[in-house]
């Protein structure tokens, strides 16, 4: 076990409304054990003995399924390893290093506090057409609805998006563009999304636009970044389920 | 963007060779045949409108996406380092492509508006007189030196541009597929390195072959 002493740059920012600024902090005796949020829990007991606020930031689970954790570390989203910050580990770094950290940063993830930011837009996008609305029943016999390995495979590695926002976070235009993709694509593969195929690309890319997003220009930042590997293939598959949708659905 | 990117493509390919009877050894004869006749004929003229048109929408929507792009990222980051996996072309298309817009401005000053207005240096071919063209554009890349020198770096510019904007306008329009996707990548990487370096040796040949 080695132990390091680090400088952090915090983004502190006190509330929604005031204008925040980066601060520095120093650190010791830091094991590389540690996971990031563990490290960050040590300075925040250092700062509440010190009477001092605890810098706030998002986490649940901590084993890098919930994806509420965030954070851009070092200017990457989830830092270093294409991971959560939940699973990057302190001997991704070196004694002595200095770390900037700083909330997602775009228009439709304002800071709450600190490096916590409202990620409700997500929620809002979801909810505009991101799921099957129809009662599907007690669970039927496996090989009802007969559905071919390679599409299952495929829709489920859409559905393995945790919603983190790192995919907005890398993106040069703050753009959505992954994390709808991967919701749409997900259900336009599968049986039970059929019915609500053309509503959903809709509904989904109209309340995406509304949140303030910017617009794919395929940098692929997004995809290299996102720590469940979602891939740009979900992009191109959105965008045809958009423009069959505009093209050929009721709604005008 | 998209659809009007890939009809800008094929504006260059038709531009380049009809460019390329520049080397026929007839004293240019040929090359001024071909600009009397784009510029005269009343379906290339009618298509030009629709060319006008494909760069004005081109600009006009890359001016709307930037704007929307910026107004999304108000705060900036202090420290920004993911692009390590991402491509300096895909970064930079507004810059390439207002290089390559100064330039195309530039180019029109130079040989679009001389034909239409002004400039009347006039051969004789087989009995009809037409506008030496061939002559003009041999004395620009020959005495306006500092032009070739822009002409070469507007190509690579636009080479930087074709570098991302040809596979990307497919992925935008949805045409992704595992067969498919990695010829189109080839392709455009074939298109960006041969299509400016084309309309590049020109002026290379007029400076220094001529
Ligand atoms: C001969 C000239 C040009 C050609 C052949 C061309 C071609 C293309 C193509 C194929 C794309 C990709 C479209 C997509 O991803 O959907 C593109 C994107 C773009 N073009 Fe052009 N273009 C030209 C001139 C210009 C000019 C003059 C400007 C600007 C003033 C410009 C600005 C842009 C921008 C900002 C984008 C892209 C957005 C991005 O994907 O990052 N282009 N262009
Ligand atoms: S805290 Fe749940 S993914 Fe990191």
């Amino acid at each position: 076990m080695n132990t390091m002493n680090l400088t952090l740059k915090i983004w502190r920012q006190p509330n929604a409304k005031a204008k925040g600024e980066m601060k520095s902090y120093k650190i010791s005796g830091i094991n590389d054990h540690m996971s990031f949020l563990e490290m960050l829990d040590v300075l925040n007991e250092d700062l509440q003995k010190k009477n001092e606020d605890p810098v706030v930031f998002d986490h649940d689970c901590r084993e890098g399924i919930c994806g509420s954790c965030s954070l851009v570390i070092n200017g990457r989203p989830h830092g270093p390893q294409q991971t959560t910050t939940c699973q990057l580990h302190m001997r991704s770094f070196k004694d002595g290093d200095t770390i900037y950290i700083e909330p997602w940063r775009a228009k439709a993830f304002p800071v709450i506090k600190d490096l916590m930011v409202d990620r409700s837009a997500f929620d809002r996008i979801q909810h505009s057409g991101g799921y099957v609305s129809v009662n599907t029943g007690s669970a039927q016999d496996a090989n009802n609805l007969p559905i071919g390995k390679e599409i299952a495979d495929e829709a489920f590695n859409s559905a393995t998006c945790i919603g983190c926002g790192a995919c907005v976070a890398a993106c040069k235009n703050a753009s959505a563009m992954l994390f709808v993709s991967a919701k749409i694509s997900q259900l336009a593969m599968l049986p039970q999304g059929q019915a609500e195929r053309k509503k959903r690309a809709e509904s989904m890319v109209a309340q995406m636009d509304a949140e303030g997003f910017g617009a794919c220009t395929n940098t692929g930042a997004c995809s290299a970044e996102c720590p469940k590997e979602i891939s740009m293939a979900n992009i191109a598959m959105m965008n045809r389920e958009y423009l069959g949708a505009k093209l050929t659905s009721e709604a005008v | 963007m998209s659809l009007t990117g890939l009809f800008l493509v094929s504006f260059l390919l038709v531009h380049l060779s009809g460019n390329f009877l520049l080397y026929r050894s007839d004293n240019g004869d040929a090359f001024n045949l071909y600009s009397h006749f784009m510029s005269t004929n009343g379906v290339i003229r009618v298509l030009e409108i629709g060319l006008l048109a494909g760069f004005l929408i081109h600009i006009f929507t890359a001016y709307i996406l930037t704007q929307r792009n910026k107004a999304a990222r108000p705060i900036q980051y202090a420290v920004s380092a993911s692009n390590a996996k991402v491509t300096w072309f895909s970064r930079n298309m507004g810059l390439s492509g207002s290089i390559v817009l100064v330039f195309l401005i530039i180019h029109l000053i130079n040989f679009y508006f001389p034909f239409h207005y002004g400039y009347d240096t006039y051969v004789d071919i087989e009995g009809t007189s037409y506008k030496d063209m061939y002559t003009l554009v041999a004395t620009v890349f020959k005495n306006e030196w500092w032009y070739s020198i822009l002409y070469i770096l507007a190509m690579v510019l636009l080479s930087f541009h074709l570098q991302h904007g040809f596979a990307s306008a497919f992925q935008t329009l949805g045409l992704e597929h595992k067969k498919y996707t990695p010829i189109i990548k080839g392709l455009g990487t074939l298109i960006s390195v041969l299509v400016p370096l084309g309309f590049a040796t020109m002026p290379v040949y007029f400076l220094f072959f001529n």
